[in-house]
């Protein structure tokens, strides 16, 4: 087992997962809150790398990072070194990558709460922020707690974005899916069986903690 | 039974042109009394209505004006914004916040008040409504007539100048009904309340305004108004 990777794998979904959950909560209270003409464009934006091959993704992601891009240009004068092929690469990388499944789970819970709520907290005097805090985060803590674990399990999965943008660095870049596509080059299979498994077994865990919240969330309903 | 001493000044002047498709509200009503029933069948407007008074709903154009304030005047630009209205709202369906416990959901128009005011105030309307035992529960833990309660302490915790009431106490029973008015009353609070049954509003004894397919086309006391409504209820009732 690559424990170096796994460190690395963990490490990058629980920093990607964090940055989400802080990008996609204020993101998706605006898309079900809006009535502005962006709001069609902002979600398909949103939902894109969903459809995008993720070799796509990150092949711009590495063209943008890189110092012909005045962001790029600008991360090397700030810090000294590009961002390509270094874990924070790697993590704007998987932000990008997992934003769907972090800002469409939030957008359903929100708009699964009811008007009736959100009317009666305005004219209580609730401002847009305590109507977030105090009514909508509460009513979606499901939702949220579904999409920090996909966000999770997907990041800890993901291989075309993070070969592409973080290359194979090992204890940097070098996370789970990379060590087994490593271990198959290197006919190492008995390696990539345990690695694999490890990854199913996340994968495997993830959805049957999010099928249980699913029923116990119906029986709740039903009661 | 104590009432909020009415002076000529209408505690609601309101003048309300609304459009949606091909349905069309034009109202103009002061409200004089304590309590206005505003009367109509189902798809009248009244709930429409209320909602443009709370700020919920933007006319075309309009003005409103409650007390000495002017919440509405779209010649002039102003829109206060709902919570800024000093209305109460209750509907049919309490909309009570599920995550919280009847004294929280009270106390959540108080978020600006000192924590000992909230808490005498919450305390003041669990009496008055005779909910303390119900305070500490969830809405999901509690029945109908009382989430009702809870929802018209909620509404005249933050002290509203105005409560509307769209239809609240359909699910009640009658002597549960008789009591929430009773208590409603002694608060001094004046009340819009909409209703489509003519026995509810005739048994209110107040101001009747009726609006029928957004127009409203009689205004004063209840059993001036309603008299022909109850006369074809009765004789519904005889055949």
């Amino acid at each position: 087992m690559d424990t170096q990777a796994l460190l690395v794998t963990l490490r990058l979904a629980a920093v990607t997962t964090a940055i989400l959950l802080l990008i996609a909560v204020p993101l998706a209270y605006w898309i079900v809150s809006t009535r502005s003409r962006l709001r069609a464009p902002v979600e398909a934006l949103t939902t894109l790398p969903i459809l995008l091959p993720p070799t796509v993704l990150g092949f711009y992601l590495l063209v943008l990072l890189g110092s012909r891009t005045s962001i790029g240009r600008f991360w090397v004068h700030l810090t000294g070194h590009p961002l390509a092929f270094t874990f924070t690469g790697l993590v704007i990388g998987s932000v990008i990558y997992s934003f769907p499944f972090a800002v469409q789970p939030i957008v359903a819970g929100f708009s699964s709460v009811d008007t009736a709520l959100i009317e009666q907290a305005r004219i209580l005097g609730a401002s847009r922020a305590r109507i977030l805090t105090g009514v909508l985060l509460p009513l979606s803590a499901r939702s949220i707690s579904a999409a920090a674990l996909l966000c999770f399990t997907h990041t800890v999965g993901e291989f075309g974005v993070v070969l592409m943008v973080g290359g194979d660095i090992p204890g940097a870049t070098r996370t789970l899916s990379i060590a087994i596509y490593d271990q198959v080059q290197d006919f190492a299979y008995s390696a990539a069986n345990r690695t694999a498994l490890l990854l199913v077994l996340i994968s495997v865990t993830s959805l049957i903690i999010l099928y249980a919240w699913r029923g116990a969330y119906a029986g709740a309903r039903h009661e | 039974m104590p009432e909020r001493a009415m002076s000529n000044a209408p505690v609601l002047d309101a003048a309300i042109e609304y459009r949606r498709g091909s349905f069309e509200l034009r109202a103009q009503f002061a409200l004089h009394a304590p309590w206005t029933v505003l009367f109509g069948a189902s798809g009248a407007g009244k709930t429409t209505l209320l909602r443009v008074v709370a700020g919920l709903t933007h006319p075309v154009s309009g003005s409103i004006r409650l007390g000495q304030a002017q919440l509405l005047d779209t010649a002039l630009g102003i829109t206060v914004p709902p919570g800024r209205r000093r209305i109460g709202f209750v509907l049919q369906q309490a909309a009570l916040f599920p995550h919280l416990t009847g004294r929280k959901n009270i106390s959540f128009g108080l978020h600006t008040w000192t924590r000992e005011a909230r808490e005498a105030r919450v305390e003041e309307l669990l009496l008055l409504f005779e909910i303390e035992p119900l305070a500490d529960r969830k809405p999901r833990q509690l029945s109908g007539g009382e989430r009702q309660r809870i929802a018209l302490a909620q509404a005249l915790a933050p002290r509203p100048e105005l409560l509307l009431l769209d239809e609240p106490f359909n699910a009640l029973d009658s002597s549960t009904r008789a009591f929430v008015i009773e208590k409603l009353r002694s608060t001094s609070v004046p009340v819009l309340y909409v209703s489509h049954s003519v026995a509810d509003a005739w048994e209110i004894n107040a101001d009747a305004i009726l609006l029928e397919s957004g127009t409203i086309v009689a205004q004063g006391p209840t059993r001036t108004i309603l008299a022909s409504q109850r006369e074809q209820l009765l004789s519904q009732l005889s055949q």
